[in-house]
């Protein structure tokens, strides 16, 4: 069924990483930075079932499920902490947040 | 089957490019969801169809929402899409992208002049196959990703709590 070569599925999955990269590198705004972790996690994710479908083992499958419950778990606290960080300094900016005071 | 493949990934590339260079962020959330149920498409043509139930369930369908939420819950307005035009120059772009490209180039350089990969064994790796992997040698693996969750609900219910304040005649407080 399926005849994609493993060398695509990696560049694609490179590509995607690269895009997230760039993406966390240029916005400042917190959220924009967030949605560029998710890009990337996605894209390592993506890599693995690759290399999972290259041996036809069912231990890539197992790690993109460890990858999406992290993600689940980054994504809930970090946008807690964004809500906070909004009510305490009224903006998105990733620069202003640079006191640790509660 | 690989047309499928390519067209996919073409779909996902150009959602991503559009992901990181709008300046709405609802509307790049939009876009986010095409990119990943494209490459949930990918997912479905390499083998792996569970993987990709669970891509659109849990990262189309669940993470996306809780963003598009948060982000109903602040209130923003139209200006912070003028505060990411003004953030959102030339300037800061090109030197980013002309070394991630860079990294890129590297890799792909990489590899391509690997040793030649035998091409996929094409079979379909199911459910069932990747349930007893997760409960056999995996099983450690899922008791952290357990541990994991609940330090995540908890942490942010701790973390997006909202201070009351207790207002006094004389003093006032924040009760924590």
């Amino acid at each position: 069924m399926n005849e994609v070569s493993t060398e695509a599925g990696l560049i694609l999955a490179g590509i995607l990483f690269m895009l997230g990269l760039i993406s966390v590198l240029i916005r400042r705004n917190i959220i924009f930075m967030l949605i560029s972790v998710e890009i990337m996690l996605n894209a390592a994710g993506l890599a693995f079932i690759v290399a999972g479908a290259r041996w036809a083992q069912p231990d890539g499958q197992a790690m993109f499920i460890f990858i999406v419950t992290m993600a689940a778990a980054e994504v809930s606290v970090g946008l807690a902490l964004i809500l906070q960080i909004y009510h305490q300094i009224k903006t998105l900016d990733g620069d202003a947040a640079t006191k640790m005071k509660g | 089957m690989e047309a499928t493949f390519y067209i996919a990934a073409g779909v996902a590339i150009i959602s991503t490019i559009m992901v990181i260079t709008s300046y709405n962020m609802i509307h790049a959330l939009i876009y986010l969801i095409v990119s990943f149920l494209s490459i949930a498409i990918v997912f479905f043509v390499l083998g792996a169809p569970f993987i990709a139930a669970l891509e659109v369930i849990i990262y189309a369908g669940a993470i996306v929402v809780l963003v598009i939420f948060v982000i109903m819950m602040l209130n923003l307005r139209d200006e912070t899409v003028r505060q990411e035009r003004e953030w959102l120059t030339k300037k800061i772009v090109i030197i980013p992208s002309v070394l991630s490209a860079i990294l890129l180039a590297e890799l792909i350089y990489i590899v391509v002049n690997m040793e030649p990969m035998a091409h996929p064994t094409g079979t379909t790796v199911d459910s069932k196959q990747v349930g007893l992997s997760l409960y056999g040698p995996y099983v450690i693996g899922v008791e952290l990703s357990g541990i994991l969750l609940m330090s995540g609900i908890v942490g942010a219910y701790h973390l997006g709590r909202q201070k009351k304040k207790v207002v006094h005649r004389f003093l006032e407080k924040i009760e924590s």
